[in-house]
C-alpha cells in the first residue's frame, strides 16, 4: 500500500485536505466562485491570493534552508522593497519601480549572502542584523507615514487580473515554475541540497559552495522584494511600519511544513509553496469561523502542531507498529 | 511719597515682577515615543506648530521606542533646567525613579497621548490623553442616529489583541449601541491595527456574510483598517459609504480622501494636538500657580463628508501622517 503512494507530500496534501474540509464546515459558501469585475472572487480566491507573499517569501526560504542557512530578514526586506516601488510609483514607470525594488532586495540578498558565505558568519545572526536594521530603512524611506500611490500599473500588480485569475497568484505561480525550471531542470538543485548536506564535504567533491550559497541568499531576497511589492501594490500604500511584519516566521514555517529539514539538505519547492498555502487556509479559516480573535493564534499552533506531527517519521513508525500489532492480534 | 510716585514704583515693581515670565519665554523638553504610527509623526510635528504659535522653545527627544531612551532624556532635560518636561512614555511602568528626579527638581510634567501606571499620580502635573472609551461611544452614537430604526448587522476590525485602545474602543461602541436593539454587531475581528489586515478581514467578512448583503455598517477602530476594507468592499463590487456604512477612528488624511470620494462616511478625530492644551496649563501653573486637573480629556471630534473633507484632509495631509 506504502508503495502504491507517494510518500514525500503524503502528509502535506492530506492536511490540506482536511484544513479545506474543515473551512468548508464553518463557511458553507467556501469553494463558492465568481467573476466579479473580470476577476474571480471567492474564499478559494482569497487564500491563494493572501498566501502569495509567503507562498514567495518560502520560495527563497527554502533555498535557504536547504543549505543549512536561515533569513529573517525577509520581512524586512520585503518593507524596503515595498517602500521604495511605492515612493517611485507615481514618478516612474511600471518596469524602472520594478528594476529598483528587485534591484533592492538583490543587494539585501547579497549584503546576507556575503556575510554568511565570505564573512563565514552564522546564518542566523548574520541575516538578524538585516531584520533590525531593513525595518529602519524602510521607515526613512517612507519617513514613518504610509506612502500612498494610484499609479494603475503597480496597482495592477496588487488587484488586477490575467483571464480571471489575481495577478498576484500568477506571479507565484510563474515564480515557482522558474524557480523550479532552473534549479530542478539542472544540477542547480542537487548542488543545493550537497552544500547544506555536508559543505566540506561538497568543497572536497568540487562544488563551489560559497557560490551556491551567496546565490540562495540573493534569490531569497528578490523574492522577498517581489512580495514586498505585491504587499505595497495591495493596498495601494507602503506601510514600513507593517509590511511583512513576522512574515519570516510564517516563512519559515511553510518550508518546515513542505517537510525540508532545518538542517539543510533535500528540499521540495512544491511542498513549500504547499505549507504556505496550508498556513493560508487556516488563516482564512479562522477568520471566515466568526471566533473571537483570542483564539486565532491558539487555533494556529494547534494545527501547525498537527501537521508537523503528522510528519513526524517516530510517529508513523508508531502508527506502523500499532497497525501491524492490530493486524497480528486476532 | 507723593501718590504719582507710589503709582509708578509699583508698576515698576509689577513690570519687574511680570517681566521674569514674559521675557523668558518657556523652555519645554518633550520625550516623544520614535516613528510608530502617522499619528505620532503628526503629534510631533503639531507640537512644533503649537510651540511657535506660542514662543515656547520645545526641545524634542526622540526615544525610538524605547523606555531608557526617555530616562536618560528626561535626566538630561532635568540637567537643562527646563521649566517643564512633556513625555509620551512608551509603556505606563518604571517611571518612579525619574520622575521624583523631576519633582525633587520642582519641573512640572506633562503626560501627553497616554498614562502611566496609577502608582505615580502625584509625580506628574497633570495627563492631556484622549478617552479611547468615548472615542468608541462617539462613533456608535454617531452610526446609532444615522440608521435610526432600521435593523442594522455591524462588522467590526477591532485593533491588536491586547491592546488598551482597541479594547477602549470595542467597550465605548458597545456600550453605545446597545441602547438599540436594532444595532448588531454580528462578526469581529482584529485587523491589528494595519491596512492590510484589515482588507483581508473584511474580505472574509463579506463572503461570510451573503456577499456583504447582510453587512449594513462596518466599524473599524481605526481609519487605516477601514482605509484596507474600503478597498475589499470595492474589489467585491460593493459601494463602501452606500451599501455599507463606514465609521472608524483617528481622522487620518486618507480616510478623508476617502470621504470625499463618497466611500466612507464617518470617523472620529484623535486629535494630534496634545501639546497645546499641555502648553496652556503648564503657563497657567508657572504663571499663577494654578494646579490643572489630574487629566485634560481631549475633544474626540466627529468628522463626516459634511465638515468639507477636502479641506481636512489639505490640512492634515502636511503633518506627517
Amino acid at each position: 500500500m506504502t508503495e502504491l503512494l507517494p510518500r514525500r507530500g503524503l502528509a502535506q496534501i492530506l492536511a490540506l485536505i482536511v484544513i479545506l474540509a474543515v473551512d468548508r464546515v464553518v463557511s458553507p459558501q467556501f469553494f463558492d466562485l465568481r467573476l466579479q469585475d473580470g476577476r474571480l472572487f471567492g474564499s478559494l480566491i482569497d487564500v491563494l491570493n493572501r498566501g502569495t507573499p509567503v507562498a514567495l517569501l518560502s520560495l527563497g526560504m527554502v533555498l535557504v534552508i536547504a543549505t543549512r542557512g536561515i533569513d529573517l530578514s525577509v520581512g524586512a526586506v520585503m518593507a524596503i522593497c515595498g517602500a521604495i516601488a511605492a515612493s517611485l510609483a507615481d514618478s516612474h514607470g511600471l518596469p524602472v519601480v520594478l528594476a529598483a525594488a528587485l534591484g533592492a532586495g538583490l543587494i539585501c540578498g547579497l549584503w546576507n549572502g556575503f556575510l554568511v558565505a565570505v564573512l563565514g558568519m552564522q546564518p542566523i545572526v548574520a541575516t538578524l542584523i538585516l531584520m533590525v536594521a531593513g525595518r529602519g530603512i524602510a521607515q526613512l524611506i517612507t519617513e514613518g507615514r504610509i506612502v500612498t500611490f494610484s499609479s494603475p500599473d503597480l496597482v495592477w500588480l496588487g488587484n488586477g487580473a490575467i483571464l480571471g485569475v489575481p495577478v498576484p497568484i500568477a506571479i507565484a505561480l510563474g515564480m515557482l515554475i522558474l524557480t523550479g525550471a532552473v534549479v530542478r531542470g539542472s544540477a542547480l538543485g542537487l548542488l543545493i541540497e550537497a552544500t547544506g548536506g555536508n559543505a566540506r564535504a561538497s568543497e572536497l567533491a568540487g562544488v563551489g559552495t560559497r557560490a551556491m550559497i551567496l546565490a540562495v541568499y540573493v534569490w531569497c531576497g528578490v523574492c522577498a522584494a517581489l512580495a514586498g511589492v505585491i504587499a505595497a501594490a495591495d493596498i495601494m500604500g507602503a506601510d514600513a511600519n507593517n509590511a511583512g511584519l513576522w512574515l519570516e516566521l510564517d516563512a519559515i514555517l511553510a518550508v518546515v511544513i513542505g517537510g525540508t529539514s532545518l538542517f539543510g539538505g533535500r528540499f521540495s519547492l512544491v511542498l513549500a509553496v504547499l505549507g504556505a498555502l496550508i498556513i493560508q487556509t487556516m488563516n482564512t479559516g479562522i477568520l471566515l469561523s466568526g471566533y473571537p480573535p483570542e483564539f486565532n493564534l491558539l487555533v494556529k499552533a494547534v494545527v501547525v502542531l498537527a501537521v508537523l506531527l503528522l510528519q513526524s517519521p517516530k510517529l508513523s513508525g508508531f502508527a506502523g507498529i500499532m497497525v501491524r500489532l492490530r493486524r497480528t492480534k486476532p | 511719597m507723593t501718590l504719582k510716585a507710589l503709582f509708578a514704583a509699583s508698576a515698576t515693581a509689577t513690570l519687574l515682577l511680570a517681566l521674569p515670565a514674559n521675557a523668558a519665554e518657556l523652555t519645554v523638553g518633550f520625550s516623544q515615543i520614535g516613528s510608530e504610527s502617522g499619528w505620532r509623526a503628526a503629534e510631533t510635528s503639531v507640537s512644533k506648530q503649537e510651540a511657535t504659535k506660542r514662543k515656547v522653545n520645545l526641545k524634542i527627544a526622540d526615544a525610538q521606542q524605547k523606555q531608557e531612551n526617555q530616562i536618560k532624556a528626561i535626566r538630561s532635560f532635568i540637567a537643562q533646567n527646563v521649566d517643564a518636561i512633556f513625555l509620551a512614555p512608551v509603556v505606563s511602568t518604571g517611571w518612579d525613579s525619574v520622575l521624583k528626579e523631576a519633582k525633587e527638581a520642582k519641573i512640572p510634567v506633562v503626560l501627553l497621548d497616554r498614562d502611566i501606571d496609577p502608582s505615580g499620580k502625584d509625580l506628574y502635573l497633570t495627563a492631556v490623553t484622549s478617552d479611547s472609551v468615548h472615542e468608541g461611544a462617539v462613533a456608535g452614537d454617531w452610526l446609532a442616529k444615522t440608521v435610526g430604526d432600521k435593523a442594522c448587522n455591524i462588522v467590526e476590525l477591532q485593533g491588536t489583541v491586547g491592546a488598551s485602545v482597541a479594547a477602549n474602543r470595542k467597550k465605548g461602541f458597545d456600550t453605545a449601541i446597545a441602547k438599540h436593539a436594532n444595532l448588531k454587531v454580528v462578526r469581529s475581528q482584529t485587523g491589528d491595527f494595519t491596512r492590510a489586515k484589515g482588507k483581508e478581514v473584511m474580505e472574509s467578512f463579506i463572503k461570510a456574510e451573503g456577499g456583504g448583503k447582510n453587512i449594513c455598517a462596518v466599524y473599524a477602530h481605526n481609519d487605516d483598517m477601514m482605509v484596507g476594507a474600503i478597498q475589499a468592499m470595492k474589489e467585491a463590487g460593493l459601494k463602501p459609504g452606500k451599501d455599507i456604512l463606514t465609521v472608524s477612528i483617528d481622522a487620518v488624511p486618507d480616510i478623508f480622501k476617502a470621504m470625499v470620494a463618497g466611500e466612507a462616511n464617518a470617523t472620529v478625530e484623535l486629535t494630534p494636538n496634545m501639546a497645546g492644551p499641555a502648553f496652556d496649563a503648564v503657563a497657567a501653573f508657572k504663571e499663577k500657580g494654578t494646579v490643572p486637573p489630574k487629566w485634560i480629556q481631549t475633544e474626540s471630534k466627529l468628522l463626516t463628508a459634511a465638515d468639507d473633507p477636502q479641506k481636512v484632509y489639505d490640512s492634515k495631509k502636511g503633518l506627517g501622517y
